[in-house]
């Protein structure tokens, strides 16, 4: 029930905007020298093709053949660049931008939606364990060389399902109990993992999983992780208004007619399955859950109405910002990488293990630039920072 | 049309109201009074469905609450309750139109719009509606509460302790506009402390005491001085106020003559 004022509006429209000229234009960065005009060119390129793709397919399933490609060739740009280039763009940049903007949409939905059904200012999306969960499935997926993304996303699961039973009292589950059982078990949970940790063998891998990173994005990945978190994020838009109710007190909340305990529910399956998705693909990506929501509510105020999504679009903006500042980071790997010299490359390859050592992992850039800003916002706002 | 037949509610093994009846029309102001921990607000709690009772029932023109979704229930009951402050920036009138959760599906209609305006006018909290209810005074934030309750349109007002932490002027200003709510048809029982507040304002009185109703009637029948002796345990005398032509209820307290009263030294010492 969007009853936005202006300002609020024209916000979110200000960060929709910026987050498709930060989308294209940091595609357009990379050690290949590409235009963000030609960039620009090529992904709508392949976004005109995949669009005809789809007409196409859903028009053959009700049985008409369409060929819309001289209606499509007229809108198309000129082709004034090289194959190599759209496989940069194409196959290697925009894979890898999308899937953080996805990432850090998502992270940034559950971690307001997290802070306004908790009535918590700490509250992130891992607070009540997913991370912990994730993480030892990944570890347990090094170990037994298990697919990392199906693995970690079954743990995050099973872990706040276990906690959400965990708190349950009479039916009810008190926010308190939610946040001290899923601490309890992040505890547990990250011993499992330091366990494993000391036996594995693996060790690297698992810690530069931790630490969070897009190196091995791929379309696939995006897919997946596209089809849980834009589910998932419009749903959780569902229960802005009883967020806004909530958060002036579960009993009055009730008093209202809202099913505080059904709401609770739904609100935390649908955080936890959008922090599941990005985790599984991205490992442990810290700071942007916790911080967005806050610089938003800084903005435009508590209402979920347009909190959530400015935080969605912050959280995409964000990370895909800092991503680039991690993959643009002058390491030796990349160095080894852009000289070509195999030999080089081979040695570092065995070292670490695999090419997760080519990047700055982006969950220490994050952690770098937000817990500073965390810090001006609490002296900068003096007063609560949850008002 | 309200019906609370044979209630009981627990706390574990402590039972809290012990077969609770009570029964009220429309257009009534109905005041439940009783010491601390007698079971008001359960009772209160519990006719807006936030407690579910171990026993008996309670109807509302006839129709089971326990038949009734949170949402109908909520077109029927608003709940006023202690609010000490709100933390989060809302606008008065973002927390008036939350009012009509239960009626809003989607978006909140232009009518939506206008039932809050009307609910800010009634409570004359209209020049505040743009105001961050984090500047609010007490008094003033439990007239938004009360706005809110009546955009809730409903047929029965509960308000649990509405005016206990407010000024003598924001008591009064509040009770009238609840008496005001009553006499135009809605039913308003509120839970109170102030004796001589809900010997005014009060058509029927219920009294309580460890979840048991001691006395039920009108404020002449149930405010006596011995009624009050069994529940509160102190000496009253009750006297008719000339001035408002109510009872008023003065406890036989010892005056604080010169045989209580300290001197000087005696001040100085305790201080020292």
């Amino acid at each position: 029930m969007p009853k936005y004022t202006g300002s609020v509006r024209s916000v979110i429209i200000a960060l929709a905007v910026t987050l498709l000229i930060v989308v294209v234009s940091n595609t357009a960065i990379g050690t290949t020298n590409i235009s963000p005009v030609l960039t620009a060119k090529i992904i709508y390129m392949g976004l005109l093709e995949c669009v005809q793709g789809t007409i196409s397919w859903i028009l053959s399933l009700i049985g008409i053949q369409f060929d819309g490609s001289t209606l499509f060739n007229s809108i198309s740009p000129d082709r004034t660049w090289t194959d190599g280039q759209e496989k940069i763009i194409v196959g290697i940049r925009l894979p890898r931008v999308l899937l953080a903007a996805l990432v850090g949409a998502a992270l940034a939905t559950a971690g307001c939606s997290m802070q306004g059904l908790l009535k918590n200012p700490l509250a992130d999306p891992y607070i009540i364990g997913m991370s912990s969960g994730a993480a030892l499935g990944a570890a347990i997926g090094f170990a037994l060389l298990l697919p990392i993304q199906l693995i970690s996303f079954i743990f995050a699961t099973i872990t706040i399902f276990v906690v959400y039973n965990i708190s349950k009292v009479g039916g009810k589950v008190p926010v308190d109990t939610l946040l001290l059982a899923g601490i309890a078990i992040s505890f547990f949970l990250s011993a499992l993992t330091s366990f494993f940790l000391f036996f594995s063998e693996s060790l690297h891998q698992i810690i530069y999983w931790m630490m969070g990173g897009f190196w091995n994005a791929s379309w696939d990945k995006v897919k997946i992780t596209l089809v849980i978190v834009f589910t998932g994020i419009l749903l959780s838009y569902r229960h802005s208004w009883n967020l806004n109710v909530m958060l002036l007190g579960e009993e009055q909340a009730q008093s209202l007619g809202v099913n505080v305990e059904s709401v609770k529910k739904q609100v935390l399956i649908l955080s936890a399955l959008i922090t599941a998705a990005a985790v599984s693909v991205s490992g442990i990506i810290g700071f942007v859950g916790l911080i967005m929501p806050h610089i938003m509510r800084n903005i435009i105020g508590p209402d979920h109405r347009g909190l959530l999504p400015a935080s969605t679009l912050m959280g995409a903006i964000f990370l895909v910002l800092s991503d680039t500042f991690a993959r643009t980071f002058p390491t030796k790997a990349q160095a080894v990488l852009e000289s070509n010299d195999i030999m080089l490359f081979q040695v570092i390859l065995e070292r670490v293990g695999s090419l997760q050592g080519v990047d700055l992992p982006v969950g220490i850039v994050t952690a770098l630039f937000g817990a500073p800003f965390f810090v001006y916002l609490l002296r900068k706002r003096r007063k609560s920072l949850y008002a | 049309m309200l019906e609370v037949n044979g209630v009981i509610v627990k706390y574990g093994n402590r039972q809290i109201l012990n077969q609770v009846n009570l029964r009220a029309e429309k257009g009534k102001f109905v005041g439940i009074i009783g010491p601390n921990g007698s079971g008001k607000t359960t009772l209160v709690k519990t006719i807006n469905n936030i407690i579910k009772p171990n026993g008996g029932s309670i109807t509302v023109d006839g129709r089971s609450l326990d038949t009734m979704s949170s949402v109908e229930i909520a077109k029927n009951i608003a709940m006023v309750s202690q609010v000490i402050s709100i933390n989060f920036e809302f606008t008065v009138e973002d927390v008036v139109l939350m009012g009509r959760t239960p009626y809003i599906k989607g978006a909140e209609t232009h009518e939506d719009m206008e039932i809050v305006q009307d609910a800010m006018k009634k409570t004359k909290i209209i020049h505040l509606k743009d105001r961050f209810v984090t500047q609010l005074s007490g008094g003033e934030l439990q007239k938004v509460i009360i706005a809110r309750a009546l955009a809730q349109d409903p047929k029965i007002l509960l308000l649990d302790e509405p005016t206990s932490h407010l000024d003598i002027t924001n008591q009064i200003d509040i009770l009238n506009l609840v008496k005001d709510a009553s006499r135009k048809g809605m039913l308003v029982i509120a839970v109170m402390h102030d004796l001589n507040l809900a010997a005014y304002y009060c058509d029927k009185i219920y009294l309580l005491r460890d979840g048991d109703v001691i006395s039920s009637g009108t404020p002449d029948e149930v405010l006596t001085p011995s009624n009050i002796k069994t529940t509160y345990n102190i000496d009253v005398e009750v006297i008719n106020n000339q001035i408002t032509n109510s009872l008023y209820v003065i406890p036989r307290l010892e005056p604080l003559g010169k045989k209580t009263q300290l001197s000087q030294r005696d001040i100085m010492s305790t201080s020292a």
